[in-house]
């Protein structure tokens, strides 16, 4: 009898420990692996502006090309979706989770055709993030545009 | 000392969305949804600009960063062109981007077969 009551009582106290503990941690991890990221876009942007001596605006453009390389391909070998299960925001919050989620909805749906299978299905996740960012950009730029006359 | 705003920016950013999506019901597509339009709503008085100039490649990498470039790049063409400029111009910065993933996407697909 006492071992069940010491059993029950001991699933009380992880039942009560364990989402907070979860929380903290995955917040942890999101922190530490999105700030990576952003270091090594910084990182990626110093290179290239100085290996291939270019302006800033344009080492960011290859920094983000890069990024989106690195993660559709560390997708389509299959162990990038185990990184973002552990990292979570910390991988979809930066632009690497855009490429990832085009990515993995193609690899999905690939088995269904060209046209209904990855044709349909590429932008699923990724579309609502242009659609979204398109509608919010054209506001915005609506309203500073006719009330504070252009830039 | 820029490395360390960018850690800590890029960290900021992906700390919030954990924290919203742990403790709310949207899933990741709210949520980066919701932070492409924030980035947006912020540069619409340059403040987004800001950020970028003091931390650099952290404020780039987040989603944010994605409707920042939309509304930046449809405001520098309206000024040239006035109306349709903000048309015109919307995907003039992530242009580059987007077309990556989109190529990158569709060659990998040809050469990688699907686990399982």
């Amino acid at each position: 009898m006492g071992d069940i009551m010491e059993k029950r009582d001991y699933k009380k106290i992880v039942d009560r420990h364990k989402p907070t503990e979860n929380r903290l941690f995955n917040a942890i991890i999101a922190f530490a692996v999105g700030g990576l990221v952003g270091l090594i876009g910084q990182l990626l942007i110093e290179f290239y502006s100085s290996w291939l001596s270019i302006p800033t605006q344009d080492a960011t453009s290859f920094m983000i090309v890069t990024l989106v390389f690195v993660s559709c391909l560390f997708t389509a070998l299959g162990f990038f979706d185990k990184w973002v299960t552990f990292a979570k925001c910390g991988l979809i919050i930066p632009i690497t989770g855009f490429a990832h989620s085009m990515m993995s909805s193609g690899m999905e749906y690939r088995n269904e055709g060209p046209i209904f299978g990855v044709g349909a299905n590429l932008f699923k996740l990724a579309g609502s993030v242009i659609l979204y960012g398109i509608v919010a950009a054209w506001f915005f730029g609506m309203i500073r545009f006719v009330f504070l006359g252009g830039v | 000392m820029i490395y360390l705003y960018s850690f800590l920016f890029a960290g900021f950013v992906s700390l919030v969305g954990q924290i919203i999506l742990d403790n709310t019901k949207l899933t990741a597509g709210h949520i980066t949804s919701i932070f492409v339009v924030i980035g947006a709503a912020l540069d619409s008085f340059s403040f987004y600009d800001k950020i970028i100039a003091h931390v650099g490649g952290g404020a780039l990498v987040p989603i944010t960063s994605f409707g920042h470039s939309l509304i930046h790049g449809a405001l520098a063409k309206a000024e040239e062109m006035g109306f349709i400029g903000l048309l015109t111009g919307m995907f003039e910065l992530t242009a580059s981007g987007i077309t990556a993933a989109i190529l990158f996407t569709f060659i990998l697909l040809l050469i990688f077969k699907p686990q399982n």
